[in-house]
């Protein structure tokens, strides 16, 4: 097999900066679907309270490094993953994480909407029992506050008991995100949460991502140039499962170090 | 930040998931166990161990004194408790006339046969009033014949009477509803179809009994009111859905790009569905009819009601006729507990068991091959 | 037709075609004609059965002649099929509805054990029924009955001989296919996506299927049950050996007696029966009552299942 790319262990990450310190750290990081590799040895370090955006064509192995961070690569039976990924210096696949605890701090919003066939109070009351929360004020306050984080609250806030599956697809994307903010996570994962909505819905999902910014570290995977430059700081462009490039979000975008990188964003492929 | 803390090991979901595990697992348990248990009633069958003759050891009536209470109770082929009512005159005249039974049985060949070996059950026999040796199955008389071919013979001309009537009609239904039928009709034929499912055994036996046997015998004239044909065709009611459901399956998951690649060259819908569709789905309807076959040679009740239940060996379809199953169904009630009759309709039941567990592995093996080149080719 | 005057391009139909005229025809005679037996079968049962079941009829019991057309009941052996059906239910449902969650939710799609569990049912599901009864009397009643008998009970008979539990067993093993297969099919119906979702809030697994994937294929459950319930119900063959008497005064009392039966007693009328022509109109009408009973599940369970499918549909 020829490799028109060299995997780096170390990516040339942007500038080190005192205010935004590493939050997770992959290091060689390898995943093979039974016989194919997906990711080939992967280095990078994600900052705290950025945004990062993974670009790349399909198949790049984007979404497949995603769903290393909280891992939900662990529910395909044929995985298997060689590498350190480390949050807040902590590997993630040590024998003694407790998976639960990890999801409760990595929270994922997905590409398709997909509330609880439940109503949208039930929806993140789901979450807060699933760590404890039980009392029905604590409850109360909680959701409401998380509605209006995920700027949902003023629409739904007359028919909080009402099915969530009977809100637009917009809104079914911000009651998850709203889902999963209401557990406080420190990093949120976001898996092209816009993809199948329409224009207005995804400017509201893009201006959600930079409000939440302030108190979250968001990754987001997204097939959309035009989303990754108005909304990410740093941004990773991945090729055949590696790592090509990793930069400021504008640098990668005006003036690419890598010839791959500059055909694809300035879209001679993908 | 702490991955460590919190419910880490849980041991009660662990239990839980092997609970659920184990449970899983029962299915396979249970097929072992129908296989062990039925077979295990027919094992002195298979082992050579019993014996039907009526030419057994006797014993002068002077040994009733000698032989002990359990020895006794066995010699005269007792229960515990038939033995215990009795008073010693009355075990004095039982040895009595075994006694004299024997001397007359010694002057009959036929009574010194063991029936249940396997030559007497599968290679026909010249019993001492007959010319030329036959295929008898006749568990109830003085000697007790269990030759099971008529039965055998029985059972598969049912069955090929009732593929013969249900697979053609399975079928075309299949193509219809899955390749011609608009969508609202499928959705209503599909279910419909179906339904014939629901309908029990036991009221088609009951339907064939009393409408379609007159209704073939008035139309057909033949002699004998409940025939193999009356039967095999109810039989072929219960077989349909089930060729029906697995061809359909079938024929339904031949990718659509087949068939649209084939209309938008121009061929009719009909030439797609026998040409295109048909070949492709080929496995699945072999399945479909093997499956039906092992419906038609299981099913009990409808060949009990109407195929007249004479184990007579004849290829004609207007005879009566005895199947392996209304053989089991109307003769078990009647055995003794443990006895040759008893165990050989075990037998046969291991025996059915055998031929259905067969022709579902095949079946299934081919369907399972269907699938993987429909989906690997998707 | 002239060939000058044809048009180049011609969309119109070719005109009569034969092939595929006797294509669609035969194909379509061979559905007719299964819907036509259908209905003949329902209709001659309706029609007949109908006009001679009465409230007297149904809810009478059978203190003297089972074949007096003016006096026998069947609420006995519609208490007895409901009876052993119900009981049934409560053994098969638990093992079925578990067994399909660890398909679903559980197994490794590839092992060879998920292979083999998946044909222990399929193979379960095509045993023919009398072999089932068989089974029941092998291992029901001559092996566990027998030996509870021996342990607990001395001389006595009391498990090991037909009873209404051993025939109740004896359905439930029949009729786990069922159940698996039809749990399984909603449970795989469930989008993958509400796992997820609540797998990455931190939800364990158990709470997942527990709080998230049960509720959702409560309908397909529910199918299962009546599809058992139907099929079991009509079922002879497996209970002939295992609990159905063919006469009894009383009601059963408890789990170790034996019951009168609707199927059992439709095969008594039609082939028993002293006058065969006197005794039709109960014949007809024990075999309606039947026959509602299970078409009548057959249709509830194709209307939950439809439903099930628009709502699941919604849901992707």
């Amino acid at each position: 097999m020829t490799e028109t790319i060299q995997s780096r262990h170390i990516p040339a990450s942007p500038e080190p900066d005192e205010a935004f310190p590493v939050i997770i750290r992959a290091r060689d990081l390898c995943l093979h679907y039974g016989q194919s590799q997906a990711l080939k040895s992967i280095g990078i370090d994600i900052r705290k309270n950025v945004v990062t955006a993974f670009i790349g064509p399909s198949g790049c192995g984007k979404s497949t490094l995603l769903r290393c961070l909280n891992r939900m690569n662990d529910l395909i039976d044929s995985v298997r993953i060689t590498g350190l990924v480390e949050i807040n210096g902590e590997d993630i696949y040590s024998p003694e994480v407790d998976l639960i605890e990890l999801r409760r701090q990595v929270g994922m919003v997905f590409q398709r909407s997909n509330p609880f066939p439940k109503s949208i109070y039930e929806n993140i009351a789901y979450a807060l029992r699933l760590h404890g929360t039980r009392a029905k004020t604590e409850l109360d306050e909680v959701i409401e506050r998380s509605l209006r984080q995920a700027a949902l609250w003023d629409e739904v806030k007359d028919r909080l008991h009402t099915s969530a599956l009977g809100l637009s697809g917009g809104q079914q994307q911000r009651l998850c995100i709203a889902r999963a903010i209401a557990i406080r996570p420190e990093i949120i994962l976001m898996d092209e949460p816009a993809s199948a909505l329409d224009p207005l819905a995804t400017a509201r999902i893009e201006e959600l991502i930079l409000e939440l910014k302030q108190q979250f570290t968001i990754v987001i995977v997204t097939h959309n140039m035009q989303q990754a430059t108005r909304i990410s700081d740093e941004t990773a462009f991945f090729y055949l499962g590696n790592l090509v490039e990793f930069d400021k979000t504008s640098k990668i975008f005006t003036n690419p170090t890598n010839k791959q990188t500059e055909d694809y964003v300035t879209g001679r492929f993908g | 930040m702490g991955l460590k803390r919190g419910h880490r090991a849980n041991p009660f979901e662990w239990i839980v998931e092997r609970a659920i595990f184990l449970i899983a697992t029962s299915a396979i348990l249970m097929v072992f166990l129908i296989f062990l248990f039925v077979a295990r009633e027919a094992l002195p069958v298979f082992l050579g161990q019993t014996n039907s003759s009526l030419v057994q050891e006797v014993l002068p009536v002077a040994k009733m004194d000698t032989l002990s209470p359990a020895e006794l109770q066995k010699y005269l082929g007792l229960t515990p408790k038939q033995f215990r009512e009795l008073d010693r005159d009355a075990i004095q005249a039982l040895m009595e006339v075994k006694l004299e039974g024997a001397s007359e049985l010694t002057k009959d060949k036929d009574a010194a046969v063991n029936t249940t070996q396997w030559r007497y059950m599968l290679l026909p026999h010249q019993w001492s009033d007959y010319d030329h040796p036959v295929f008898i199955w006749q568990p109830v008389s003085q000697i007790h014949k269990y030759n099971i071919i008529p039965l055998a013979i029985g059972s598969l001309k049912l069955t090929l009477v009732a593929l013969l009537f249900s697979v053609p009609i399975a079928l075309g239904a299949a193509i219809y509803v899955s390749q011609l039928a608009g969508n609202r009709a499928r959705e209503l034929l599909k279910p419909a179809i179906e339904l014939l499912a629901g309908i029990p055994s036991v009221v088609l036996g009951f339907f064939s009994l009393i409408v379609l046997a007159s209704f073939f015998q008035n139309l057909l004239g033949y002699q004998v009111r409940l025939n193999s044909f009356v039967a095999g065709i109810a039989l072929g009611l219960a077989v349909i859905p089930v060729v029906f459901s697995i061809a359909e399956d079938a024929l339904s998951s031949v990718p659509r790009s087949y068939t649209q690649a084939a209309l938008a060259l121009g061929s009719s819908r009909w030439q797609t569905a026998w040409q295109i569709v048909l070949p492709a789905a080929l496995p699945g309807v072999f399945a479909a009819v093997v499956l039906g076959f092992g419906r038609a040679i299981g099913e009990t009740m409808v060949v009990l009601m109407a195929s007249g239940n004479a184990s007579i060996v004849s290829w004609n379809i207007f005879d009566s006729t005895r199947s392996v199953t209304a053989t089991i169904a109307a003769e078990l009630a009647e055995t003794v507990f443990g006895g040759h009759h008893y165990r050989i309709l075990f037998m046969l039941g291991t025996l059915l068991f055998a031929v259905t567990f067969l022709s579902n592995l095949a079946a299934n093996r081919i369907i399972r091959g269907l699938k993987s080149k429909m989906e690997g080719k998707r | 037709m002239n060939s000058a005057t044809r048009p180049i391009v011609k969309f119109r139909s070719r005109g009569f075609d034969l092939p595929s005229f006797v294509f669609s025809g035969l194909t379509g005679l061979a559905t007719f004609l299964i819907i036509a037996i259908l209905l003949i079968i329902l209709g001659n049962v309706i029609y007949i059965g109908g006009s001679s079941l009465s409230w007297r009829f149904v809810t009478g019991g059978t203190q003297s002649d089972m074949f007096d057309v003016n006096k026998a009941g069947i609420l006995p052996m519609i208490i007895g099929t409901t009876a052993r059906v119900l009981l049934m239910t409560l053994f098969v449902m638990p093992i079925g509805v578990i067994t399909a969650l660890y398909l679903t939710e559980y197994a490794p799609a590839t092992s060879r054990l998920t292979r083999i569990i998946r044909g222990a049912i399929n193979n379960l599901a095509s045993v023919p029924s009398i072999v089932f009864g068989l089974f029941g009397l092998g291992f029901f009643i001559n092996f566990l009955g027998r030996n509870v008998d021996g342990l607990f009970n001395g001389a006595d008979t009391i498990w090991g001989k037909p009873a209404l539990i051993w025939a109740s067993l004896t359905l439930a093993v029949m009729t786990l296919p069922v159940v698996v297969v039809a749990t399984e099919e909603s449970l795989r119906a469930i989008p993958q996506g509400l796992r997820e979702a609540s797998l990455a809030l931190g939800a364990t697994k158990l709470q997942t299927i527990l709080q998230i994937v049960l509720p959702q294929a409560l309908p397909g459950i529910l199918t299962g049950a009546i599809l058992a319930i139907s099929r079991a119900a009509g079922e002879v063959a497996p209970i002939l050996f295992t609990g159905a008497a063919y006469y009894m005064a009383e009601l059963p009392h408890s789990l170790s007696d034996q019951f009168m039966d609707l199927g059992y007693h439709v095969f008594i009328l039609s082939t028993q029966s002293p006058d065969i022509e006197k005794t039709r109109p109960i014949l007809y009408a024990t075999v309606l009552v039947l026959l509602l009973l299970t078409i009548a599940l057959n249709i509830v369970a194709i209307l939950v299942r439809a439903r099930m499918r628009k709502t699941l549909r919604m849901l992707q």
